[in-house]
């Protein structure tokens, strides 16, 4: 008897699944960069995991579709008046897919995971500025030792170890996202895997196929399902640009997350507004070796920069980036002053190369006694072209360029390791919108960015300065005096400004261009 | 197959005098074999010493041609022109006015609101479609001016690449290298897994075992880590990058002919050259090698085209040929990821690739009926 | 011939055992780690990392660790996809690179035999050099043009079958295509030359002369010999047709475990690269087993002892 009812209740349940499944349910089929290399929250980096995890999650603040951070599981939230204690108010309608309540205590716990070592979390480092968390996470202080607390169910106090102006940036980091303590507690590491996962976001994880596809379906238990237009999302992962456009091309995807450069043109002309090209938050940039003999030469970096006909790059080359005049991207955030002006940027082509000419000429360093330089990159096809256009740019003015092509981990070791170079390719595309996230990276202690050895007290000091600034336009100044100083030693070398590259079907809405390339699937729909 | 023996003897007798030689002769009558031993050599000829009559250099570009379609009329077409002049122009800060071209010349009028700087023709100059660039005519207030250029011609009757050079002159040098890749590196091959297949071949039992055991354990090697630590260790150059493609693939030739010998050597005309004495060695000098020869010409047609193109995955790992230089795996690789919005900058190179091969299959066929042993 | 095959795959062992040993220390000399990535990680970071996968450890031990593990059939985690182990990562996509190399090789082996018998047949006429222009055509022109074209012509501008992706028999067809047409050719091209000489062979000529009919003489006798050069080159093909193929993979978005031998070794995901070579060894053993057992049937003068 008891058994029969049962089979009677799991039938009539499937049945219901079946009749939801096929009844006009939207499922939205979404290219993506490429396989996500994990869905904890805690040991994720790129953004293809950052696309799915914002679709599962919510964390206390979220992007809208502008990328503007509003509220999330925070209801509201105060910032004390040095700018170092936040105090968040949960919402009280906010659950776990299983029902459970997401209280003060999820976040206290998830944000301890992270920081502890054995987690082995590649973005910890993005949350240090919160009190005591990079003394947790270098296994120096016990994990209840950070600044994080729960007075209550609903209220979240954080304590910043100094005022952080994009700290609310950074809670919309995959990194920043809750996690159910009790079924990390029941399964460990794989309470990521389907059927283990219980999320708190628009969408729960079905089904996850490494290089076919990660499926997931609404969350009836999302606070805001009621607006939630899709019923379910399939990520599918595409390494291969190109096939992504023949999948959109075919119907069998709705959006594509990124594009073959070189065909853009092409499919401007063809599918119109389809195309989304974007400015996106990243630099793509050579790094000059300060401690080589020819490169420490402030002149000689400054006359390598003036011959680059940047907007040729960006016109031929790389379609569809942008000239990059500064090292900070335009539109950033924080930045009231924007990126400081650097002269020769106004002059001709000619007259730059002129300028050029003269200054090494006057070093010995002409077409006919030319200087030869190693340029490394990494390979892909776009690297070897813009290292082809510049190497011919740089061979007019006199100065020779050899290759150096290596895969990109062995090019990136040779980075970290302090390998010998001349000049090397690198890109960074900012975590938060905030020019700190990119000046940062040539301060003299940052040993894993500061390829260049740039060593400047002067600049380190302006960057100190504007940390202890509270008052958003004095730290904007203070920034862009560190910026100038920048432009003018030229620990790298700005190319251009990433872009983002989308394919977006005509159907959708609820897809707004930013510069962040955020777009939840919790406010997309799907006409038919 | 007691038949067996019948032909035995007369393959002894003649193999080693005649071989070559009578092989050369039925060479000859095959004309498929000879109307592509002749593309070859003319390909041949192309890569070495096309790249210096070509009219562009392999590594010259062309900034205002990037990608540009194959066209049997010059660029810049007449259409062109003009707005070149005022992309050139542009630069210099003037304000222009009529354009016109009469004899390949162009005569531009232009004025600004600053003293014009008589320079200014080398805008012109400086862009690739036009040359000898003077200020013929200047007002007294130094205001506006007339500036004259010729128009240079350019052909590019492959297109251009992605960086903006003529295709025709890096197919011509990328045939130079290829096929200077292709012939090493199958050389390397033959050379080692001939012998080294039909060594394990004859010899058979244990020490057959264990050679093939050798071949397995280096067939299950990562590649991509034997060409990293290759370029880690010994530098990046074109040699290396031969003995690399070489070394791996010798490994099916050597299986292939080991296969061929182990039969081989059960043949009576074998058995008898042992029976009366000839040394193992001379036996598969003689006998062995001679009769696989038909299957590894074909072998080593199929392992040409291979070569060709893995090298574009080494100079992907920073091995192969680097910039400028270039090789047919190289520019097919570029081709393919241009093929929607620049088809002939596949079309092109795969042409090449293809003609190359197919002289390259007729005369391997060609070859292995004239070697034939059991043809005569 | 069975003690023989038995012996043979108990001497894989020390085989496969050098094999892993081998690769394990050359993935290790080479330069750059799992972690190096684009986006360079912070010390403290790099440091938790290095001590969660034991990359702080000495090289021997990991060693000995990574045997330990795969004696008990645990391959380890993967360094770069995290939420598996080796061994889940293999056990998804190996299926669905079997299914794809196996319809792929027998679609090669018998499209193959009869082009290069029908050419042999027909040695230097029209249909002779059809075939060869044919098989030079599918040799030519590599997987990742053909694979490409494939799927916008039948895909985006007939709309014929799908364009990429993985679970019915039409995403099937096109993958399956474009791994078998450079094979097919190159089995044409082994089988016409063989079988040009099995025809004039005095065996055959033989047959022939007893007035036995020609199609059965050519099944029979002529294919039988024709087919060991195909046959040796079928152990490679196979091991390299099954473990799939990298490029065909990634333009069908297919799940199998192909690009896992390249991006394994781009990523350095040592662990990964170890479960593709593990792969890689055991195929190269048992289809070299099965290639010689086929020879020794196939041809009765070759014999083991």
């Amino acid at each position: 008897m008891k058994i029969g009812r049962i089979t009677c209740a799991a039938l009539s349940v499937s049945l219901l699944a079946l009749a939801a499944g096929t009844a006009g349910a939207v499922t939205y089929q979404r290219g993506n960069d490429g396989n996500p290399e994990t869905l904890d929250q805690h040991k994720t980096s790129t953004v293809a995991e950052a696309n799915i995890l914002r679709d599962l999650y919510e964390g206390l603040v979220v992007y809208n579709t502008k990328a503007e951070v509003i509220p999330g599981v925070a209801e509201s939230w105060e910032v004390s008046d040095d700018g170092t204690v936040y105090t968040f108010h949960l919402r009280d309608d906010a659950k776990w897919s299983n029902g459970d309540p997401v209280v003060a205590g999820d976040f206290v716990f998830s944000l301890r995971r992270i920081m502890t070592p054995e987690t082995g979390a590649k973005y910890a480092n993005i949350l240090y500025p919160i009190a005591g968390a990079e003394a947790v996470n270098k296994g120096e202080a016990a994990p209840e030792t950070m600044g994080v607390e729960a007075p209550d169910d609903h209220t979240l106090v954080i304590t910043l170890a100094q005022a952080t102006p994009y700290f609310l940036e950074l809670l919309t980091h995959q990194t920043g996202l809750p996690l159910h303590p009790a079924s990390v507690e029941q399964f460990g590491a794989d309470f990521v895997q389907p059927g283990n996962m219980v999320s708190n976001g628009a969408f729960v994880l079905e089904s996850n196929t490494l290089n076919d596809k990660i499926a997931l379906v609404k969350n009836e238990n999302f606070h805001d399902a009621a607006n939630v237009a899709l019923d379910g999302v399939n990520f599918l992962p595409f390494e291969e640009r190109a096939t992504c456009v023949r999948a959109w091309e075919a119907g069998e995807v709705q959006s594509c997350s990124d594009l073959p450069t070189e065909d853009v043109d092409r499919l401007r002309a063809e599918y119109g507004d389809a195309v989304r090209v974007v400015p996106y938050l990243g630099t793509y940039y050579y790094a000059f070796n300060h401690d080589d003999e020819l490169l420490s030469d402030p002149e000689v970096r400054e006359a390598l920069s003036m011959v680059i006909d940047r907007q040729f790059l960006a016109d031929e080359i790389f379609e569809g980036m942008l000239p990059a005049e500064s090292f900070v991207p335009p539109g950033i955030g924080n930045y009231s002053t924007g990126s400081p002006k650097t002269d020769y940027f106004d002059m001709s082509m000619l007259d730059r190369e002129d300028k050029a000419i003269e200054i090494l000429s006057a070093k010995g360093i002409t077409p006919e006694t030319p200087a030869t330089i190693e340029l490394m990159y990494n390979t892909s096809e776009n690297h070897k072209n813009v290292a082809t256009a510049i190497a011919e740019m740089w061979a007019n003015v006199g100065v020779n360029v050899e290759f150096n092509v290596r895969d990109a981990s062995a090019h990136y070791a040779h980075l970290r390791d302090k390998g010998d170079f001349d000049v090397a390719r690198a890109g960074w595309i900012g975590d938060y919108s905030d020019p700190q996230n990119f000046l940062f990276m040539v301060e003299s202690d940052n040993d894993g960015f500061n390829y260049a050895n740039y060593n400047n007290p002067e600049y380190d000091g302006l960057m100190d300065a504007a940390a202890a600034e509270i008052d958003l336009d004095k730290r904007a100044a203070l920034l862009q005096q560190a910026e100038a100083l920048f432009m003018r030693d030229l620990p790298f070398l700005p190319l251009l400004y990433y872009s983002s590259h989308s394919l977006v079907s005509p159907k959708i809405s609820g897809w707004d261009d930013n510069i962040q390339n955020v777009h939840p699937s919790r406010f997309i729909s799907i006409s038919e | 197959m007691t038949d067996m023996t019948a032909d035995a003897t007369p393959v002894l007798a003649t193999q080693s005098r005649s071989l070559w030689a009578t092989a050369l002769i039925r060479l000859r009558r095959n004309r498929a074999a000879m109307l592509s031993l002749f593309v070859l050599i003319f390909m041949l000829l192309a890569g070495l010493f096309g790249p210096m009559l070509a009219p562009h250099s392999y590594s010259n570009v062309y900034t205002q041609y990037v990608k540009v379609p194959p066209s049997l009329s010059p660029y810049p077409h007449a259409e062109n022109i003009i707005p070149a002049a005022e992309s050139a122009l542009s630069r210099a800060r003037v304000d222009i006015g009529t354009i016109t071209i009469e004899n390949g010349r162009a005569i531009i009028e232009v004025t600004s609101e600053r003293e014009i700087d008589p320079r200014i023709s080398r805008y012109l100059d400086r862009s690739d479609v036009f040359f000898n660039g003077e200020v013929t005519e200047i007002a007294a207030d130094g205001l506006s001016a007339t500036v004259e250029a010729d128009v240079q011609e350019l052909y590019f009757i492959m297109g251009t690449d992605a960086n903006g050079r003529d295709l025709f002159a890096r197919i011509l040098i990328s045939l130079r290298i290829s096929l200077m890749i292709g012939a090493l590196a199958t050389s390397v091959a033959l050379v080692i897994g001939v012998t080294y297949g039909a060594t394990a071949g004859f010899i058979g039992g244990r020490v057959d075992n264990v050679m093939m055991r050798v071949v397995d354990i280096l067939y299950s090697l990562p590649f991509v880590f034997f060409v990293i630590l290759l370029v880690v260790f010994f530098g990046r150059n074109l040699i290396l990058m031969f003995l690399a493609v070489g070394a791996v693939e010798w490994l099916d030739m050597a299986r292939i002919v080991r296969g061929q010998t182990l039969s081989l050597r059960r043949r009576e005309f074998v058995q008898a050259a042992e029976t009366l004495g000839v040394s193992g060695w001379k036996i598969v000098q003689r006998h062995i090698i001679p009769n696989t020869l038909g299957t590894v010409i074909i072998y080593m047609t199929l392992l040409v085209p291979k070569v060709i193109l893995l090298e574009s995955f080494l100079s992907f790992l920073g091995l192969g040929v680097q910039e400028p230089l270039t090789s047919l795996g190289v520019l097919i690789a570029e081709g393919a990821k241009n093929m929607r919005n620049a088809p002939f900058m596949l079309f092109w190179p795969a042409a090449t690739m293809t003609v190359l091969l197919f002289a390259l299959n007729f005369l391997g066929d060609g070859l292995r009926d004239a070697l034939d042993p059991k043809d005569r | 011939m069975l003690v023989y095959a038995l012996r043979r795959l108990v001497g894989a062992i020390p085989t496969i055992f050098i094999i892993i040993t081998a690769a394990f220390f050359m993935m290790r000399v080479a330069p750059g780690g799992p972690f190096d990535q684009e986006r360079t990680l912070e010390a403290t970071v790099m440091a938790n990392l290095n001590k969660t996968f034991g990359l702080d450890r000495p090289l021997y031990e990991q060693y000995g660790m990574y045997l330990g593990n795969l004696v008990r059939g645990d391959m380890g985690p993967s360094f770069i996809y995290r939420d598996k182990r080796v061994h889940e990562i293999l056990a998804e996509g190996l299926p669905i690179s079997m299914q794809l190399g196996m319809t792929a090789l027998l679609l090669a082996l018998a499209v193959g035999t009869l082009l290069g018998t029908l050419a042999a047949l027909r040695q230097n006429t029209k249909t002779d050099y059809a075939v060869i222009a044919v098989a030079t055509f599918g040799i030519t022109v590599p997987n990742f043009v053909v694979a490409p074209v494939l799927s916008l012509v039948f895909a985006v501008i007939l709309s014929w079958l799908p364009a990429q992706g993985w679970g019915d028999w039409r995403q099937m067809i096109l993958p399956v295509i474009a791994l078998a047409l450079p094979q097919v050719a190159v089995i044409a091209r082994l089988v016409r030359g063989s079988m040009i000489e099995a025809l004039r062979s005095d065996h055959v000529r033989t047959a022939r002369a007893y007035g036995l009919p020609s199609r059965m003489v050519v099944v029979k006798h002529a294919l039988r010999a024709a087919i060991l050069p195909a046959v040796s080159y079928l152990g490679p093909a196979a091991a390299a047709l099954l473990t799939g193929s990298i490029v065909v993979e990634q333009v069908f978005n297919l799940p199998g475990i192909g690009r896992y031998f390249v991006q394994g070794a781009l990523n350095r995901d040592y662990t990964l690269v170890m479960g593709t070579v593990v792969i890689v060894a055991v195929f190269v053993v048992v289809f070299n087993l099965i290639v010689d057992l086929l020879y020794a049937m196939l041809d009765p003068r070759v014999r083991y002892d």
